[in-house]
């Protein structure tokens, strides 16, 4: 085993600081080390997306990032999107339009997808799809999860609208 | 007392049977907090894993674990040897076989438990297993079912006596050491004697390949023994949670009361959480010995090579008919590849599930079914892939036996369809392989299914594409996928269904609280299926208090009443019904307290939504909500304080749901590659609950369906290497292969179910997996094929038209 790291990344909001083997995973290093369990494993080779956070700025899926490549990150996870008092507009979408059933690649999917809306505020169906490829959901068929995009991406344009 | 509301509103206010209820599972799912099985931390717990065998047929010469137990972190090594003075080195599987926990002696297939190591993290956990030497003796291997039952190699030891003679096994004889069963059903003689009178008979031999649930959350458990109060808790991905308690004490002998269950929040089933897996008793030990809690979690490889795969059936189909095309009998024999070990979990009367249902939705006099179960060296199962047991099988079987008839007719497989089907008023319906058909309407749903789709007009479409590809102008096909599927979901009548010895009945147990809100407990549990929401339905319809005033729990075995769990489309079926049924004995003790209220007879007032009123006087009433405070707190002559119940529901027949479902496909022959243009499913499921619930489960069930036909399959090579054993090679379809879903329904209540309910969560998958597969064979009729193996990937379409002489 080799020499421990001195890592800091900023999660959430919120400094963190502490010595990781280079061995360790990101994922790892948020769900045992720091207890944000919103980000889940469900394959651990990249494919499925239910461990998407977002790095500075991208989606990154982090069940196959080591936590050193990682170090002074800004990380996001699906807690840092949102909570009770100030819910996401993806976060009532996807309950509004029955974008998820067992719930397991809600974090990843959500955290995706506001990425997307970032990127491109008023997808199409087809970039929608497109752009949401790499996180699997073995519920839903995507058909509402798609709808449920669709449907923040129209709240958040008119909430924009709004305060312009 | 007046009413300032109508009753309109009321019915609204309840958020009963019949509305779109958002669901209440969504606030933690969407904001991260859900808690899955490995969300749960307990203080000290450890992480156990496996060392796995990387043969598929091995004897073990010898295990050593000096290495492995000097490895940082590494707390303990178990093997067999350790497991066995337990009697744990070996387990019951639920279709009454054993299966080995850890190796004993002989690997039987790759990826098989070999050790278990117990270590501080899983980083350790992964060192120690790295450390772990074990010296293996390669033995043949075999792979090929019909091979196992010709061959030489023993793979069980287990079920050859001392001379090598075949021994019998949990359901009868064997005719070959490595064959587990013959199960049959219907008339074997008459039916080969109509078959081989018939003037026109055809005949298919289809393989419908080994495939695997694949939830998105692995299968994993936490153990904790708690030495000083005697109490082991076993969290876990379970589907059936008091089966699991039921299991585990009786395999370690410790006593029911002081094992507690929980299925914590499940990230998907669909049937590979319902057996025993070695993970789990492997954990229970390790907690005993260490005296700390241990956390095992398969990897999505484990996952994939060794828990729970699903089909592998090789179906060999007779189907003979009159000229005119009306069916006069049905033969089908199957070799079942289970692997090495039988763990499927079907109930123990049908250990080839209920593919006896395989005559489908047609009215067919003669049938014989005869089903071989056969070891091999290849993971163990034969579960119930987002179906009830075996159905899948059966309904792909039927409905591909109908169209392989169709072609011999030169007939139009919907009009076959239609000419066969069981009649409304033949309800409700002996079939010739012996189930009781609850109830149907079949030929309106066929009909609304076709005229949705303007069959007749997708069939002239679909004439001049072939015109056109003749004449060089496309090199893209058209297929018009059909499916009539009929469902045998809810399982089941304790008399002919149990698991283990476990009858399948179901519960719900409520405690109406003095405000007027309530908790429910139920012997199920959701997967995804949001239970909370559904269940919550029927229980406002049948109390009249809203939904949202009552919390569903389940899983929890020290709370919740014993069920047999969540699969095979039993929830509703069984467990709402259950709750329907202690809606009604709530309601009854509430007319009790009503009347006295009311200061009437218990005859004079009914319910009415919310309330009881007296009748022909509406404007007396007592709200469900007073009448609970009542309950609680007016001393009322003759009625013992409090407002709760428990129902055990043991329904007397199973329900059958059944669909029309047509899909509607572009085949470019060139490249293999299919465009889904359209998917209708119309779907009669009875009842409806939540209708977006149900909408939910069928886009779900068509996506895993488009999987199964389009490409998922679990593949071996003949040294008995699992060739598919990452989300590389094991096809999950993303967002960008599926397609909209068109979805309509019928409503043809169930006569037997307390609500009209029959089960909707599978249906989708059982039909959708022939109408897929249906379209690509259907493109490619007008060019000669009769029927081509599933599933249906690029490469394979492409050698199909390229056979078919379609690239000269």
């Amino acid at each position: 085993m080799s020499d421990k790291m001195h890592i800091k990344l900023n999660v959430n909001g919120k400094n963190e600081e502490f010595l990781a083997e280079p061995r360790e995973l990101l994922i790892y290093t948020l769900r045992e080390r720091l207890n944000i369990t919103g980000p889940h494993i469900g394959c651990e080779t990249s494919h499925c997306g239910a461990c998407t956070v977002t790095i500075n700025g991208k989606s990154v899926k982090s069940c196959t990032m080591f936590v050193a490549q990682a170090d002074g990150a800004e990380v996001t996870t699906i807690e840092g999107i949102g909570g009770p008092d100030d819910l996401h507009p993806l976060q009532e979408a996807f309950k509004e339009h029955h974008g998820l059933q067992c719930g397991y690649c809600t974090p990843g999917m959500i955290t995706r997808a506001k990425k997307l809306l970032e990127e491109n505020p008023m997808p199409t169906e087809e970039e929608i799809r497109f752009g949401m490829a790499g996180n699997i959901c073995r519920c839903t068929g995507y058909q509402n999860i798609v709808k449920s995009i669709q449907a923040a991406a129209t709240e958040m344009a008119s909430a924009k609208e709004a305060a312009e | 007392m007046k009413d300032e509301i109508s009753r309109e509103e009321r019915v609204d206010n309840l958020k009963g049977m019949g509305c779109s209820r958002k669901r209440v599972e969504d606030a933690r799912f969407t904001q991260g907090k859900g808690n899955y099985v490995d969300d749960v931390k307990l203080d000290g717990m450890l992480f156990g894993d496996f060392v796995r065998s990387p043969y598929a047929h091995a004897n073990i010469k010898s295990i050593d674990t000096e290495a492995a137990l000097k490895v940082p972190g590494v707390v303990a090594v178990l093997t067999a040897a350790d497991l066995e003075p337990l009697g744990l080195h070996w387990m019951p599987t639920l279709a009454g076989d054993k299966q080995m926990v850890l190796a004993d002696g002989k690997v039987l297939y790759q990826g098989q438990e070999v050790a278990y190591v117990i270590a501080e993290d899983r980083y350790a956990a992964a060192d120690g297993i790295e450390a772990v030497e074990v010296e293996y003796e390669e033995l043949q291997v075999v792979v090929d079912p019909f091979e196992a039952l010709k061959s030489d190699v023993i793979l069980r030891p287990d079920t050859v006596d001392e001379n090598g003679k075949a021994v019998d096994g949990a359901h009868g004889p064997r005719n070959h050491p490595n064959h587990i069963f013959t199960w049959e059903a219907g008339d074997k003689d008459p039916t080969e004697e109509v078959i081989a009178n018939a003037e026109i008979v055809a005949e298919e031999e289809m393989y419908y390949h080994r495939t695997h649930p694949c939830p998105l959350e692995t299968c994993g458990c936490v153990a904790s023994m708690d030495k000083v109060n005697g109490k082991l808790t076993l969290w876990g991905t379970f589907q059936a949670p008091h089966a699991i308690r039921t299991i585990v004490s009786l395999i370690s002998g410790i006593e029911e009361h002081n094992i507690r269950v929980i299925s914590p929040d499940i990230g998907g089933g669909f049937g590979n959480k319902v057996g025993a897996y070695p993970g789990y008793v492997c954990s229970v030990v390790a907690s005993i010995v260490t005296g700390k809690p241990v956390k095992w979690i398969e990897d999505r490889m484990d996952n994939l090579m060794t828990t729970a795969f699903a089909r592998d059936y090789w179906m060999k189909g007779k189907i003979s008919a009159t000229p005119e095309g009306k069916i006069t009998g049905l033969h089908c024999h199957v070799t079942a590849d289970h692997g090495g070990f039988d763990a499927c979990a079907d109930p123990t009367k049908f250990p080839a599930g209920f593919m006896n249902i395989c005559t489908g939705s047609y009215d067919i006099p003669t049938a014989y079914l005869a089903v071989d179960g056969v070891y091999t060296n290849k993971a163990p199962g034969g579960v119930s892939y987002r179906c009830s047991f075996r159905v899948t099988e059966a309904v792909y079987f039927i409905e591909r036996m109908i169209e392989v008839l169709a072609i011999k007719l030169d007939m139009d497989a919907a009009e076959l369809r239609r000419i066969n089907f069981i009649k409304k008023e033949q309800f409700p319906y002996k079939a010739a392989l012996g189930w009781e058909y609850d109830s149907g309407d079949y030929h309106t749903a066929w009909d609304k299914a076709l005229k949705t789709v303007d069959y007749d007009g997708l069939r002239a479409e679909q004439a001049q594409r072939v015109e056109d590809f003749k004449a060089g102008k496309t090199r893209k096909l058209m297929g018009v996928g059909l499916s009539f599927f009929t469902e045998i979901v809810g399982a089941g009548p304790v008399k002919n269904c149990d698991i283990l010895g476990m009858g399948m009945f179901d519960s719900c147990e409520i405690r109406i609280h003095p405000t007027g809100s309530a908790i429910a407990r139920l012997g199920t549990i959701s997967q995804g299926q949001g239970h909370a929401t559904t269940f919550a339905q029927i229980l406002a319809t049948e109390i009249g208090l809203s939904a949202d005033s009552i919390t569903i729990e389940e899983g929890d075995t020290d709370t919740a009443p014993y069920g047999l769990g969540t699969y095979g489309s039993r929830s509703t079926p069984v467990a709402g019904a259950a709750a329907a049924m202690v809606g009604r004995k709530i309601r009854a003790k509430a007319q009790m307290i009503a009347a006295y209220l009311l200061e009437v007879h218990d005859d004079d007032v009914e319910f009415d939504v919310d309330r009881f009123v007296v009748k022909g006087a509406p404007e007396r009433f007592k709200t469900m909500k007073d009448i609970a405070f009542a309950a609680y707190n007016q001393a009322i002559p003759g009625i013992e304080p409090g407002l709760e119940a428990v129902s055990y529901y043991d329904p007397p027949n199973m329900t059958y749901p059944f669909g029309a479902y047509v899909c509607v496909m572009d085949i470019d022959v060139d490249t293999g590659v299919t465009d889904i243009r359209r998917f209708y499913a119309l779907d009669d499921c009875g009842t409806r609950i939540n209708p977006m619930v149900i909408e939910g489960q069928i886009h779900g069930g068509l996506t895993e369906a488009l999987a199964v036909a389009l490409g998922q399959e679990i593949a071996y090579d003949e040294m008995g290497n699992c060739k598919t054993g990452t989300l590389m090679d094991f096809f999950l379809p993303t967002a960008w292969e599926v397609p909209n879903y068109e979805t309509d329904y019928t409503v043809t209540p169930s006569p037997h179910h307390p609500i009209g309910a029959k089960g909707v969560g599978e249906s989708p998958h059982v039909g959708g997996v022939p109408c897929f597969s249906n379209a690509v064979q259907d493109a490619f009729r007008a060019f000669g094929l009769t029927h081509t193996n599933m599933p249906h990937d690029h490469w394979r379409i492409w050698k199909t038209a390229n056979e078919l002489g379609l690239h000269d």
